[in-house]
């Protein structure tokens, strides 16, 4: 491996204006990673030609002095991301060859400021899973093995091959999008840092729709520092996506490195259950510890709605896909897969298309809005929805920002059967995220310890809506002191 | 109210009918993305990619066209509600590339309200708007190009539609024909929708189920969906209630379905119930906010309100003195009102009124040309009945200018001077024509001296064709009758 796929976001660009490096090297060095790390399976599509003339036009910028903020650093993209002239499938067998004639905005963003593009990654098909096993393409495996084992692990999802791409130094950081953890579980399950912003702060322009209500794009990096600088970018209003918020967006990285005596830490109740795992709770003591030695204020909430937030999340979402996925009928983009008449081409297209996960978060919503269901399911959803986030607003009344666990485990063999069985285990492992995107929150992964086993395992740090820099600051605190030692 | 009842050897039946009417929004852009709405473009030429439903595309809505809505709100005389909000109607359908209709659902943009409408004899009967709500038009399938294939054209997919639905308040086809007309009168005063049923930018939805009159019960309906013209309309309604009748009489009941409108034989059939047994599965549309107008927002609109055509018919009837009836057909249409007001400023409004619907129209007709490109200005129509009341040209002479006007544009002024068409009041003037008849005549004048009365009328008429139709007739009248003793 070489060194300069190890370089953090800004190491690489304080060589790059030194001419130390150049863009072209930089790019070459990661394209090579990307192609010896292929048996992870972490990217669905790399595109190496685009990345290399991206990073030419990088190299000129830096030679006349008008480089961006992101300038030639290689990024890895989540295919759920469409980017224009790029194929982009959400890695469902449902959108085959779909290539689209737009850019994201969060992507255009990110060109914008001079990234250049390795290519589309792995995921959950439609972003739905939390173990990247239900891709069209194939898991995504775990770049971490436990110790003295072989065996696979998964990445965790559904941003799986965007987390295992970036700890396997695939590439230098990566997008992800997180409706109901999908940034930060694989953020911990692969041992790298993720947030996902307030609802709104990212727009949804371009990004394909899992559940509207909850989705929003998020960086994975290396470290702390290195999020900050992609969400500064990645970050702002976008009149094509009129749930996009027009706050300012600050420049991420001011928060950093800052003291944080006095800083209020809320440790809710409801996350320390009776059957939590040991190491997971002193994983959470540890990072306890360190934010009090530093002179933070360890405070006691309650966030009495939690045992509700997966029944709510699994009601809400898939109510909300079954009517973002009804678009692929075959008929416009995609898998056509032809029948006699309209109603046998949607169902031949639409069963060949879509893979089990999804139809079964179809039928789940289908069910859930249908007349004589809605108010039992649906709209109760919607009003417990409004208790979890008050339950926030009202913690937030006694501290500034949040600490739990990220996931309740570390990551688990791909094809557990206890999972594949049971698809309401594989939803419990979004026990400790969902709460965040159903109130529409910003939270944040930070890689904390290695289980027993050998595995990272990941701290959740959750902030006030559109305050983002208190979880920054916290964040900058922790990983000081946390020592986490990365791939 | 118009009297319609069903009457059989076995019962007296009483229509209950309310209307659902679909008006596309004049606006340029669509309401959701910034697709040109422009009619008669090719097929698909005005597509965006969030109108043929891309993935990761996200609807933003058109301020213009919550603009209109809420002018035709006031203009229906209704609640405009400060919050409002978006749904999604979910069904697959190869024309709703989405698969799921943006409309409103439980929060609509426009509340209760009502619309006076004005029947033959006279008499006006108000009828409720029970609400309005703001949605996207689907695509057209286009089913006869090819026998095995079917063809889509999106440009229509996403362009703004307000659906006003009324109260069930009708009791007689020609109220629902009155009501569509006196609709699409003022949403043409305001400019929100151009009420062509036969283009499509107005569909009606009709709702009907009967009643044995002077029960209070409401029996089970049947909807006709997409009537395309008033008379349709009419007829369906007449026709849907009498099978109603029919199947009650005959002991049956009649089941709530949708039924299709055949013009050609103007009878109602039942839709397969495939066609119609969705379930939409509406939820609160999450890429949209919910709209929230502010007081101010509504007053500014309030403000741009021009006068409708109730108000504008009160003011002919009461300032300008023209008859109800007349006053009913000038202000159906605004350019009509408009052109009339012009005409009468400052002359006789009921002899304009009289030209106007009377030669004036007929000049139109023949010529089939819009009221827009008319040869004769209001300005000059005006002119012309002035003339006349000043009699410097008799009812006669002024039919033969206006003719003249039609021709060539010009004043009335300008053509009785050049003509030399003013007519003669000299008294000295007409008696020395009459001089000269009764000398030339002098048979006659015997005659009627003798007895023969009915002669009197051939001598105006011989004095007037004499004076090359110039002479004032009613002074011919009086001196004739003087000379002739």
């Amino acid at each position: 491996m070489s060194d300069l796929v190890k370089l953090t976001i800004s190491e690489a660009r304080k060589a790059l204006k030194n001419k130390e490096i150049s863009a072209v090297e930089l790019t070459e060095a990661f394209i090579k990673q990307m192609e010896s790390e292929r048996k992870l399976n972490a990217f669905v599509l790399e595109t190496p030609e685009i990345a290399l003339e991206q990073a030419k036009a990088s190299d000129k910028k830096y030679q006349n002095g008008t480089d961006g903020a992101l300038e030639g650093i290689p990024l890895g993209i989540k295919d759920l991301f469409c980017t224009k002239g790029i194929r982009t499938t959400a890695c469902s067998h449902i959108l085959d060859g779909f290539v689209p004639p737009y850019e994201s905005t969060v992507t255009q963003k990110l060109l914008d400021a001079g990234v250049t593009v390795l290519g589309k990654l792995n995921m959950d098909e439609f972003a739905m899973g939390g173990s990247n096993e239900t891709s069209y393409y194939g898991p995504v495996i775990n770049p971490w093995k436990a110790n003295n084992s072989d065996a696979n692990l998964v990445a965790g999802g559904s941003s799986g091959g965007s987390a295992a791409a970036v700890a396997a130094h695939m590439c230098m950081a990566a997008t992800g999008t997180d409706t109901g953890g999908s940034i930060r579980q694989p953020s911990a399950f692969c041992g790298v840092t993720g947030i996902k912003p307030t609802y709104g702060r990212c727009s949804r322009y371009g990004i394909i729709a899992f559940a509207s209500s909850l989705d929003q794009a998020g960086p994975i990096a290396q470290n702390v520092e290195d999020c900050a600088r992609l969400l500064t970018v990645m970050s702002g209003y976008d009149a094509k996506d009129s749930t996009s918020s027009q706050k300012d967006v600050p420049d991420f990285t001011q928060f950093l490195n800052q003291d944080i005596r006095g800083l209020k830490v809320g440790i809710p109740a409801e996350y320390r259950p009776d059957g939590l795992n040991a190491e997971i709770a002193a994983c959470w003591d540890k990072g306890i510890e360190i934010l009090k030695a530093r002179g933070a204020e360890i405070v006691d909430i309650s966030l009495p709605h939690t045992k509700y937030a997966l029944a709510v999340y699994y009601i809400l979402a898939p109510a909300e896909a079954s009517s973002n996925l009804a678009r692929y009928d075959g008929l416009r983009f995609g898998l056509r897969v032809p029948g006699e008449h309209l109603d046998n081409m949607y169902i031949n297209t639409r069963s060949e298309g879509f893979g089990k996960e999804v139809k079964r978060r179809i039928m789940i919503g289908t069910y859930v809005l249908s007349a004589g269901y809605y108010d039992a399911y649906y709209l109760k959803a919607q009003k417990v929805r409004r208790l979890i986030r008050n339950d926030f607003l009202e913690a937030f009344k006694k501290c500034d920002v949040i600490l739990t666990p990220t996931a309740p485990t570390d990551a688990f063999a791909i094809g557990d059967k206890s999972m594949t069985e049971n698809p309401i285990n594989m939803w419990l492992n979004d026990v400790f995220t969902v709460s965040v995107n159903l109130a529409g929150l910003p939270g944040m992964n930070i890689p904390a310890a290695l289980s027993a086993r050998g595995l990272p395992l990941g701290l959740q740090l959750i902030g006030h809506s559109f305050d983002e820099a208190t979880i920054f600051k916290a964040a900058s605190a922790l990983e000081k002191d946390i020592c986490f030692v990365r791939k | 109210m118009a009297e319609f009842i069903i009457e059989t050897p076995k019962g007296k039946w009483e229509i209950i009918c309310g209307l659902e009417i679909h008006c596309q929004i004049i606006s340029k852009s669509k309401i959701y993305s910034g697709a040109s709405t422009e009619f008669g473009a090719d097929a698909n030429e005005h597509v965006s990619f969030v109108d043929a439903g891309m993935p990761g595309m996200l609807p933003t809505l058109n301020k213009y066209c919550v603009h209109q809505a809420v002018k035709t709100g006031i203009g229906l005389k209704a609640k405009i509600n400060k919050y409002s909000n978006f749904a999604r109607k979910n069904y697959f359908y190869a024309d709703l590339p989405q698969g799921y209709q943006i409309t409103q659902y439980k929060y609509p943009i426009v509340g209760e309200g009502k619309v006076i409408i004005d029947l033959p004899d006279g008499s006006t009967r108000e009828i409720g708007i029970e609400r309005m709500h703001i949605e996207q038009d689907a695509g057209k399938s286009i089913h006869d190009i090819d026998p095995k294939k079917s063809f889509i054209d999106l440009n229509r997919a996403g362009v703004g539609l307000m659906e006003i639905v009324t109260k069930p308040d009708f009791r007689a086809p020609e109220e629902a024909g009155a009501f569509l007309k006196k609709l699409r009168s003022i949403l043409r005063y305001l400019g929100t929708c151009d009420g062509n049923m036969d283009e499509g930018s107005m569909r009606c939805d009709v709702n009907v189920s009967v009643r044995p009159l002077g029960s209070n019960e409401l029996r089970t309906r049947c909807e006709m969906k997409n009537v395309n013209s008033i008379k349709f309309v009419m007829q369906a309604i007449e026709n849907e209630a009498r099978r109603h009748v029919e199947v009650y009489e005959s002991g049956g009941e009649i089941v709530q379905e949708t039924r299709q409108f055949n013009p050609t034989t103007g009878q109602t059939k039942a839709m397969r119930k495939k066609e119609f047994a969705h379930d939409y599965r509406y939820f609160p549309e999450p890429d949209l906010a919910p709209l929230v107008l502010t007081d101010e927002y509504i007053n500014q609109v309030k403000s741009e309100i021009p006068e409708l055509p109730d108000e504008k018919k009160e003011r002919f009837v009461t300032k300008l003195g023209l008859t109800p009836y007349d006053a009913i057909v000038i202000c159906e249409n605004k350019e009509n009102a408009d052109f009339f007001e012009k005409a009468a400023a400052g002359h006789d409004a009921k002899k304009v009124a009289n030209w106007f619907m009377g030669d004036f129209f007929a000049m139109l007709n023949e010529k089939k040309i819009e009221l827009k490109d008319s040869p004769v200005s209001p300005e000059n129509l005006g002119a012309l009945v002035e003339l006349v009341t000043q009699n410097v040209i008799n009812g006669k002479t002024a039919k033969d200018v206006f003719e003249i006007m039609a021709e060539t544009g010009e004043a009335p002024e300008k053509i009785v001077e050049e003509k030399g068409l003013r007519q003669v009041t000299d008294t000295g003037a007409i008696e020395a024509v009459i001089d000269q008849v009764l000398e030339a005549n002098a048979d006659n004048v015997a005659a009627y001296r003798g007895g023969k009365q009915t002669l009197f009328g051939w001598f105006v008429g011989q004095v007037m064709k004499a004076s090359k139709g110039k002479a004032n007739p009613a002074m011919v009248n009086e001196l004739l009758k003087k000379k002739l003793g």
